[in-house]
């Protein structure tokens, strides 16, 4: 493994420059691209710090809605899995399976739960708002 | 453009226009519009001083939809109806290889945030959604048989609603670009489809009309911008967009922020726009959300493709989880 920095401070560190360098002694489209980097970086922190919380998550609420299939043990792995799945969601929405009814419901709840995990990570104020 | 190119063609073209040859105090690019070159300059023209923006597309032909080729007359026909744009000064000729035209610069902002926020607006933000809605009634009186010069901009097919014609556009950009599944992009779409209203009403839509388009100061609304999606549509279709939560920029009240959606609605009216119709409006809203989530996924594949390699670009792919939330609220405010 590596010597500390871990990549959380890492991140940090970077984010920091960002603010206290770059955005404190430029103005105009550097000013606004140097927060909307810093933004990035946070956003990175907040990610790495929930991956596999959120990817497990939404796997399972998937299972709920489509049949149970194994999580694979890589994350790379559930990131394609997922793409597939999230594939074939939309595919049975776009045939009509949750224009009303039972289904419907568990797959808007499930949506509200993986969008909002989205959100805690890109825009963590707007999660908190709700 | 390089501002030697801009100064030179710009010294021929006002020379044709006036007469004088211009003396430039200033002239620079303004930053924003990935899709557009805005340059401002200052210039003695003979006994005239005059500010004013230069706007043109940034590559001959790319891009050009009949509203950006229109965009001059569009502006024109706006201040002739009453509604408070910059003042269109000259449209353009053959004298750079693309697009382009002069407007007077109006002094203001549009940063939406600000309006918002700052305690120098207060006034501003009491008094803008009247005059949005005013401004949108007068848009919205401009007809192609008063303006046959606008009838090039697109409009649904004979026998084709609006909403349909809009839906499928934004379809298909989604469907073309989107490198990820979106499942709440589908529900919208699929709710979207089976509560196409199709009013008789065809109107001139300004089609990007939030806040952000528009030039404030203290004292209120100074000039409407941004025409390039125009159309012939729906006149609920660019109410609704007003009301899109991202365009709120952290205000708290419905439409751009700032302003009760019913008074809002009171005041269109009372300015001589069709009556509301709130169900439409709400239509549209929602169609709204999902077009701003399907340009957040267009603006964020000019990243993948190399486009555009702009932290920026690659930052927005990131926002259409904001309008995913939205939309989830809306779809269950809407029942099945």
């Amino acid at each position: 493994m590596q010597d500390r920095p871990t990549i959380d401070e890492l991140l940090e560190a970077v984010a920091g420059y960002l603010r206290d360098d770059v955005m404190a002694n430029t103005s105009g489209r550097t000013n606004f691209h140097g927060r909307v980097a810093m933004n990035a970086v946070e956003m990175v922190r907040r990610e790495i710090a929930t991956i596999e919380d959120h990817l497990s998550r939404e796997w399972d609420g998937l299972d709920h809605l489509l049949g149970i299939e194994p999580m694979p043990p890589h994350l790379s792995a559930v990131r394609e899995g997922l793409l597939v799945r999230n594939r074939n969601l939309s595919e049975r929405i776009r045939a009509g399976d949750a224009d009303s009814g039972e289904w419907r419901q568990r797959v808007i709840s499930h949506l509200r739960q993986s969008i909002h995990d989205k959100l805690v990570v890109s825009n963590p104020a707007l999660a908190a708002e709700e | 453009m390089d501002s030697a190119t801009v100064e030179a063609g710009l010294t021929r073209f006002l020379e044709k226009k006036t007469g004088h040859v211009p003396v430039f105090s200033a002239l620079a690019r303004l930053s924003g519009g990935a899709g557009r070159e805005t340059w401002s300059f200052d210039a003695q023209l003979g006994d005239e001083f005059i500010e004013g923006i230069f706007r043109c597309d940034p590559v001959a032909g790319v891009g050009s939809s009949a509203a950006r080729i229109l965009e001059f007359s569009l502006i024109k026909a706006a201040m002739e109806a009453g509604a408070i744009v910059p003042e269109p000064l000259w449209d353009g000729d053959d004298t750079f290889p693309v697009k382009f035209f002069i407007m007077r610069r109006v002094p203001g902002e549009t940063l939406g945030g600000r309006l918002i926020r700052n305690d120098q607006y207060a006034h501003a933000r009491e008094v803008i959604p009247g005059q949005l809605a005013e401004s949108l009634a007068r848009i919205h009186s401009i007809s192609v048989q008063d303006h046959p010069e606008l009838s090039q901009l697109l409009a649904p097919p004979e026998g084709v609603s609006p909403a349909e014609t809009e839906i499928k556009h934004y379809e298909s950009i989604f469907r073309a670009l989107t490198p990820d599944p979106h499942p709440v992009f589908e529900l919208a779409f699929r709710w979207l489809y089976q509560h196409m209203p199709n009013p008789k009403e065809r109107v001139l839509a300004h089609g990007d009309y939030r806040l952000g388009n528009f030039l404030f100061g203290e004292d209120g609304i100074r000039g409407i911008i941004d025409w390039e999606l125009a159309h012939w549509g729906d006149p609920m279709e660019d109410i609704g967009w007003l009301a899109v939560k991202s365009w709120r920029f952290g205000g708290t009240k419905p439409m751009a922020g700032v302003g009760d959606d019913e008074e809002f609605f009171a005041a269109y009216e009372a300015a001589g726009g069709t009556p509301v119709d709130r169900e439409r409006v709400h239509f549209w809203e929602l169609f709204g959300n999902l077009k701003w989530g399907v340009i957040t996924i267009s603006q964020s594949a000019n990243y993948f493709s190399g486009a555009n390699k702009t932290v920026e670009m690659a930052a927005i792919g990131r926002r259409t989880a904001e309008t995913e939330w939205e939309l989830l609220k809306l779809l269950e405010e809407a029942g099945a």
